[in-house]
């Protein structure tokens, strides 16, 4: 790791100013950032510390029923929110499935937007990686890519977006509020993350210095409680990246969908928001044939990337087996094994 | 967990000994055990490899100005400048040693081969260092693809086994038969991953050195070292008293560890080096992967008349360590005619080694999956299909196994899995959630072989011991059932046993490795223990004073502390007063230890199990769980139950982890492993693993050895691959050749 200058801020002024300086980088828990600088694909010269700043750590109710999370909270913290977890249970679940309970209890909720891709290639100093070193081509491409893009890639870069957390954010149209040198301002979730295009280094739309402070849901996403779910396929049980997953989100009134809500992760370098898929459940029934017509509109414009054809198959099917969970119903307690398959075994919840 | 004992051939009432918790337990719960990166001597420096990037070819440059320039970077250590060795690296080292990369060359001949050692006065300054020294290459076409290597015919398998078992006419057997099963099959590289990297602190005092590292095989190290530095075995001191998992990775000597020990002589201050995980992936061993193909003839009473297994396995293109996989199908089925060979293919990686059931475990997972295969073509049950071709005796040879209860491990283990009524056809059981439920099972076998070793026992004049064996507790509890086997050799309570092991300058305790360090070194003070008592019967029994004086013909017997008149329970005295009027402080038993060789000559010594497991599949997503695994082992003499259990637990885990997990992913372009690290090399966690039970079957072995103990460390991974790939072809009628199994391969 390089060597690098440690920045302690009062508050998130101080924070901005001293971002502002080239090569630096903002450190939360560090769970990403700090294993990318070991592994030198990260080699900022300051590093600012926010997790002292005060203020960004707190889970605010709105008056109107939203809900404003502060960028330090932690990820077990809010998703063990009871109030949070019945609100938004989908998104509860989704930060349950995601790393390990260590990891859960220290990453936080702007750190989790903020992690970079799990590409290999990208991970790798020695292969060439244009979102790590713009120009310099892709590796992934004709390499070992199952796990890869399959829609919204470009030839220039093919890799996805690891979060869970961020899925069922941006079908519930959660906002970003950022601070920078510019001022305050703030950004839909599903404007946040790039696709790659031609500049696959550009992952955010975060200017220079800029600092996530909170992340805010609004009061109308409280609509889907009673229908919300993650799922999410992976190669082992938990502490494991997606291979695919979903958020499907229903509000249902008298037998008929009049709101849905449908995204789709691991399938590109951004959340995936499936609204033509969405629009097909308005006013339908939630049947099968209704969510395999919309799961056919999400995955319409997918192709492979590489050796990863099936996963635009098993997404197709994901996105039709959350959309059933959620028409189903939202599970009184969060499931033993969240987001997973196998949520549905009877008799055993995630706290014991 | 079964704790029922045979009424006959048993020792003190049973044949299984006491479920004792670990010794060492408390210890490690607290942190207090230290492992070797624990140690920090005074004026201790980091050493850091920096690895190639490139898996062939050669390196052209290093930048060692800029590393030198970095604060902290002490001595930079590479081809040019690193300091002779006794021995040459590219000279293999007996018994088992590899051909090492030490710097000998510029040559590079797989990825993530040191490079060059970095030396400097804090861990960040040495690896920031290694990262500026900006190698630059000269590449060659990487060789790592079943297509790319170089085919050759082994001399040898595994550490020195036949290439090649024949016996009868295959071809005629096949000719003959009234069906012919011919599959191929696919096993990846795998890595050990052991929780605990590989580490060193080295320390040197003038031509002696002080090593501290993990290490499975003490005595057999010391010598190795000692070839290379130039210096006598007695000069090097190994201390291991804790392994953070070994899996055979860490028995044999490595070449980042040897740098270590170089710079601290060079230096002349203590070294510590310790892998980072991705460091991991190349100069420590792997298991090589395997592509194998079986052939299996069935008559149409669903008998084999012939077995042919051939294993192509993976080597590197400098050093041999074959898997030898197609080894697992010579001792296990009753066939009148087998051939199991292996053809050699050397790949860009760095060698393989031992790990996990060498062979057992890769060449276990094809034969399984085709017996199931087999069994599935004459539509028979596959526990009855097994039965069929049970081996009464060792196939070819017709040697007698020592023991086999494996007929009692199929009936225990089907009783209670529950395995009666199990539909022939797949796809035919859903549970109430609509899951795919299918069962399969697997037969598991590992050989028992046994270590020469040596141990000490002394019998204190409190009556208590101190009993010494340089062993290596890896975790499996190694510390604990020695103890036992001692203290019931010395007629004490384990608890008046205090056990000195791994450590070098201690009694050489053999190797803990292919599951003989119970037997290996529990024979050694076994023996030694025995050696003790003999010569405190001998001062009693020519003791006038003592109750026991002229019992010497009769002979006495040692319980609880005491020795008694076997004719005469009321004649007894305890070890501490027969010491005392003998004025000793202590008596000093030795024992050299190995197997009677007419035993191994006239038997053919196996552990043997049978694994059952149940798997749930979803019928849309593919996404596997494996529900139950149940498995009943046989292996001789049970030492402590409760670490038995344990070991075998570890090894279904392993099962699991090999079926569904393990792989090491290469890109073929450039011959770099591209998952070096936990998150993505996957290995199971707790909840990949829900429902385990272990049946420790009794079985007394006469001839194994003279405590009639097996090995169990390394049996539990056999058989449970197999049984879980054939659970899921009875779940979703899909018969998967690859492992690990992977979500698209079951929704097709």
């Amino acid at each position: 790791m390089n060597r690098f200058d440690f920045i302690a801020p009062h508050n998130i002024s101080e924070a901005v100013a001293a971002a502002a300086e080239p090569g630096s980088a903002y450190l939360a828990a560090g769970t990403n950032l700090l294993d990318l600088m070991k592994i030198g694909v990260s080699r900022p010269v300051r590093l600012i510390d926010i997790t002292r700043l005060p203020g960004l750590d707190r889970i605010e109710w709105q008056p109107d029923g939203g809900v404003r999370i502060g960028a330090m909270v932690r990820n077990s913290d809010l998703a063990y929110d009871p109030r949070f977890a019945r609100t938004f249970p989908a998104v509860a679940e989704a930060l349950l499935s995601g790393a390990s309970a260590q990891l859960r209890n220290a990453a936080t909720i702007g750190g989790n937007l903020m992690q970079r891709t799990r590409c290999a290639y990208f991970q790798d100093t020695a292969s060439a990686c244009n979102r790590r070193v713009p120009g310099s081509g892709c590796d992934a491409l004709h390499g070992e890519n199952r796990l890869h893009a399959v829609v919204g890639w470009s030839e220039h870069c093919i890799a996805t977006h690891p979060s869970d957390f961020c899925v069922p954010l941006a079908a519930l149209d959660a906002v970003v509020e950022l601070e920078g040198p510019q001022g305050k301002r703030e950004i839909p979730l599903e404007d946040f993350h790039r696709l790659p295009g031609e500049t696959p280094e550009q992952e955010t739309a975060l200017a220079p210095a800029e600092l996530i402070v909170a992340l805010r849901l609004p009061a109308e996403a409280a609509r889907f409680a009673a229908n919300a779910r993650y799922l999410k396929l992976r190669e082992r049980t938990s502490y494991a990246f997606a291979v695919v997953s979903a958020a499907a989100a229903l509000e249902i009134n008298d037998g008929v969908i009049s709101h849905a809500r449908l995204a789709l992760g691991a399938i590109a370098a951004k959340p995936w928001r499936a609204r033509e898929a969405e629009a097909s459940l308005a006013g339908a029934e939630p049947t099968l044939e209704a969510f395999t017509r919309a799961a056919g509109f999400a995955l319409a414009d997918a192709r492979p990337s590489g050796d990863n054809a099936f996963k635009i198959e098993l997404a197709r099917r994901i996105a039709v087996r959350a959309l059933i969970l959620a028409a189903e119903g939202t599970p009184e307690v969060m499931p033993a094994l969240p987001a997973s398959p196998f949520s549905t075994t009877p008799g055993a919840s995630h706290v014991a | 967990m079964s704790l029922d004992a045979p009424s006959t051939n048993a020792r003190y009432g049973s044949n299984a000994g006491q479920p004792l918790t670990r010794r060492d337990g408390v210890l490690k719960v607290t942190g207090r055990a230290t492992y070797a990166a624990d140690n920090h001597p005074d004026g201790m420096l980091y050493a850091v490899t920096a690895v190639s990037r490139i898996a062939r070819g050669r390196v052209t440059s290093l930048d060692v100005e800029a590393t030198k320039a970095h604060p902290g970077v002490v001595e930079v250590m590479t081809p040019a400048s690193r300091p002779p060795l006794a021995h040459d690296p590219d000279e293999k080292m007996p018994p088992f040693g590899f051909r090492i990369e030490v710097l000998q060359d510029s040559t590079v001949r797989y990825a993530n081969q040191p490079i060059a050692l970095v030396i400097a006065e804090t861990l960040e300054a040495a690896t920031e260092g290694a990262a500026l020294l900006n190698p630059q290459y000269d590449a060659d076409e990487p060789r790592t693809g079943i297509d790319d290597g170089l085919r050759f015919d082994p001399p040898a398998v595994g550490v020195g086994g036949p290439p090649k078992a024949a016996f009868g006419d295959v071809e005629a057997g096949l000719a003959k038969a009234a069906q012919v099963l011919e599959r191929d099959y696919v096993t990846p590289a795998q890595y050990h991953n052991a929780m605990e990297p590989h580490a060193v602190v080295a320390e040197w005092d003038g031509d002696h050195v002080m090593l501290d590292m993990p290490n499975q095989a003490l005595a057999m190290s010391c010598a190795s070292y000692a070839t290379y530095f130039g210096i006598p075995p007695e000069n090097v001191t190994i201390r291991s008293p804790f392994l953070g998992g070994g899996f055979g990775s860490k028995a044999i000597i490595n070449g980042p560890q040897i740098l270590a020990i170089l710079a601290a002589r060079a230096l002349k201050r203590p070294v510590k080096l310790v892998l980072s995980r991705a460091q991991m992936y190349g100069p420590v061993g792997h298991r090589g992967g395997t592509w194998q193909k079986l052939r299996i003839g069935l008559n149409n009473d669903g008998q084999l008349t012939a077995l042919h297994h051939k294993s192509i396995s993976a080597t590197s293109s400098f050093d041999d360590f074959l898997e030898p996989a197609a080894n697992a199908s010579t001792h296990l089925y009753a066939s009148p005619a087998l051939l199991s060979e292996h053809e050699g293919i050397r790949l860009d990686t760095g060698t393989p080694g031992p790990m996990r059931a060498p062979g057992e475990a890769s060449g276990s997972a094809a034969l399984e999956v085709a017996i199931d295969e087999a069994a599935d073509a004459c539509g028979m049950d596959p526990l009855d299909f097994r039965l069929h071709n049970y081996a009464e005796t060792e196939p070819g040879s017709g040697r007698p196994f020592s023991s086999k209860a494996l007929r009692e491990c199929y009936a225990e283990g089907a009783k209670r899995f529950g395995w009666a009524g199990r539909p022939l056809a797949s796809r035919q059981m859903r549970d109430k959630n609509g899951f795919l439920v299918g069962w399969g099972m697997g037969t598991a076998l590992f050989p028992c072989p046994h270590f020469p070793a040596e141990a000490r026992a002394t019998l204190r004049a409190d009556g208590t011991a101190l009993v010494e064996t340089a062993g290596a507790d890896m975790g499996q509890g190694a510390w604990t059932a020695l103890a036992q086997i001692a203290a019931e050799a010395l007629g004490l309570d384990p608890e008046q046993v205090e056990l000195h092991s791994g450590i070098s300058t201690l009694p050489d305790g053999g190797i803990a490795g292919g599951s003989g360090h119970t037997a290996s070194a529990g024979l050694a003070l076994n023996n030694a223990g025995k050696d003790a008592i003999a010569q405190l019967s001998e001062l009693a029994t020519n003791d006038p004073a003592s109750p026991l004086f002229g019992a010497g013909n009769i002979g006495v017997e040692a319980r609880a502390g005491r020795l008694y008149r076997r004719d005469d329970e009321t004649r007894s005295e305890s070890y501490a007063e027969i010491l005392a009027r003998a004025g000793r402080r202590e008596i000093v038993g030795t024992a050299k230890a190995s197997r009677d060789p007419a035993a191994a000559e006239a038997h053919a010594m196996f552990s043997h199990g049978a694994v059952f497991a149940e798997v749930k599949v979803d019928p849309d997503l593919g996404q596997i769980r494996v529900t139950r695994l149940v498995g009943a082992f046989a292996a001789g003499r049970i030492i402590n139950p409760r670490l038995v259990e344990s070991q075998y637990f570890g090894g279904m885990i392993w099962g699991v982890s090999f079926a569904l997990h393990e792989e090491a992913i290469i890109d073929h372009r450039t011959g770099r492993i591209m998952n070096a690290d936990l998150a993505e090399y996957h290995v199971p966690i707790n909840a990949d693993i829900p429902s385990l039970e272990a049946i420790l079957i009794p079985e007394n072995d006469p001839f194994v050895n003279a405590i009639g103990v097996k090995g169990v460390g390394e049996i539990g991974i056999t058989g449970t691959v197999g049984a879980i790939a054939n659970a899921i072809w009875h779940a979703t009628g899909v018969r998967v050749r690859k492992f690990p199994v992977r979500l698209e391969d079951i929704i097709g």
